[in-house]
């Protein structure tokens, strides 16, 4: 199971983008009247945002699909792990880009801000649904208990991020999905393309990273699958032949 | 399902009444944890009393993942959990009975805890009807959401590591809000408290009816 054209051509999609992001972002952009040139930041912290939650909505929607007794296949259950580890990755390099920002910008490394806080939450949420899918199982067993798990963690974000938000709220408001600013930004217009190509750079990234993610997974599945199948007529052929002297012996 | 809920939950707190494990053990423990705390926050600084709804909201927590622990051990041994699976008993009541124990047993500490605050910490209370409210549903909420992860926790050879990690980040609004509301009705301004109350009911009742809905397929499956 090779990776096909298609993600070979997405994946050079995705570095090509980048880039032409980087040139974008650290040389034709101006620097930001107040932000001087931490606004830089933003071209790849904004789209990490973006894609970290494009990857967990993957991960509630394959949940939900294998739970849903119609649409019940592993398939989707490691299609929701696989983009949930993609996930987390982007939720790291959220936090760590937003904490470099928040240093030049605010002069500390983290504040108690609401999004901020409700972000690491968002993190170990998810760690430990990555904890949660490495312990073994039988793999049916598995994949509902998973599913459940990520269905039980995603219901809980609508509640944290309120709750955090009315805590304390000191984070700018979102610049980007506001629909009267989404038609008429009032970033400068360079900067504004450059945070639109950072978003579909980051998303090519995340699609191939999912993509290969996803299909490391399946052959892992059916490593275990053909490797149990494998190991059982190879103690038959020993107990047949009565040859059995190999230190797996005894094991089934 | 009301029945089974009262079979179930009777048959959890007769075990807690009859073994004593968590008047024995998760009380003292609670007791140890408010000593503690005043040991990190040094008690003439007046932190303490400050910090006291919070000191007290977290030892709750923990309080909470030790009664958990405790109530889906005693399934683990003997096939409890299978004789459990083919007792017949409906799993949406299963678990409200599980949650209602653990919730009963948890309010026994908070107030054990409460106590403990009162004298330990000097603070007066307050505001007693936000109090109770704030607690009942906190209560209600980390008991819902405790079964559930409890349950998908069981059974599991590493639980004892997971439970924590997977539970304590999604009550996180639990603590946040109890913790607001207790120091609203402590601080004597309950208006303040109120709309923490909501948070409190919001994900009581979300948990609730996950747990109920998902608790058949989790007992079937996991083993």
């Amino acid at each position: 199971m090779k990776s096909g054209v298609g993600t070979r051509i997405l994946g050079v999609a995705a570095v090509a983008s980048l880039a032409l992001l980087a040139v974008m972002a650290l040389v034709i952009t101006p620097p930001d009247v107040n932000q001087q040139d931490a606004v830089r930041l933003i071209y790849i912290h904004v789209p990490v945002a973006t894609c970290m939650y494009v990857a967990f909505g993957v991960t509630a929607l394959g949940s939900i699909l294998y739970l849903w007794r119609r649409t019940r296949d592993r398939k989707w259950d490691l299609l929701a792990g696989a983009s949930a580890e993609v996930g987390v990755v982007f939720t790291g390099l959220t936090l760590v880009t937003g904490s470099i920002w928040g240093r030049t910008t605010w002069g500390v490394w983290w504040t108690w801000d609401a999004r901020l806080t409700s972000t690491a939450i968002l993190f170990v949420l998810f760690l430990g649904y990555l904890a949660l899918r490495r312990v073994g199982g039988d793999p049916d067993a598995r994949a509902k208990r998973n599913s459940i798990a990520a269905l039980a963690a995603c219901i809980d974000l609508p509640i944290v991020h309120k709750s955090v938000e009315w805590w304390r709220t000191l984070h700018q408001k979102s610049s980007l999905l506001d629909e009267e600013t989404f038609l008429h930004p009032h970033i400068h217009g360079s900067m504004y393309w450059t945070v639109m190509l950072g978003i579909v750079s980051m998303l090519l990234l995340l699609s191939w990273l999912l993509i290969q993610r996803y299909r490391l997974a399946k052959l892992e599945d059916r490593f275990e699958d053909e490797g149990l199948e494998r190991a059982i007529a190879e103690r038959r052929a020993e107990a047949l032949t009565g040859t059995g002297t190999g230190p797996g012996t005894g094991m089934l | 399902m009301w029945r089974d809920a009262a079979v179930m939950a009777g048959k959890d707190l007769r075990i807690e009444v009859r073994s004593r494990v968590a008047t024995n053990q998760v009380a003292p423990f609670a007791f140890l944890v408010l000593i503690l705390f005043a040991f990190a926050l040094d008690p003439d600084r007046g932190v303490l009393g400050t910090a006291a709804a919070g000191l007290f909201w977290v030892a709750v927590l923990f309080c909470a993942l030790l009664a958990i622990q405790r109530a889906f051990a005693v399934e683990a041994s003997d096939g409890a959990r299978d004789n459990l699976r083919m007792s017949g008993l409906d799993p949406a009541g299963m678990f409200l009975g599980k949650a209602s124990a653990i919730a009963a047993e948890l309010a026994l500490l908070e107030i054990i805890l409460g106590a403990g605050v009162v004298i330990l910490y000097n603070r007066s209370l307050h505001g007693p009807v936000l109090l109770v409210v704030t607690c009942v549903l906190a209560t209600i909420g980390l008991a819902a959401a405790g079964t559930l992860y409890g349950a998908l926790a069981a059974g599991l050879r590493v639980r004892e590591t997971l439970l924590p990690l997977l539970l304590l980040p999604v009550v996180a609004p639990v603590l946040l809000a109890a913790t607001r509301a207790s120091e609203a009705a402590l601080g004597g301004s309950p208006g303040d408290g109120w709309p923490w109350v909501r948070v409190l009911g919001v994900f009581a009742v979300i948990y609730v009816a996950f747990g109920v809905v998902a608790f058949g397929p989790l007992l079937e499956e996991s083993s």
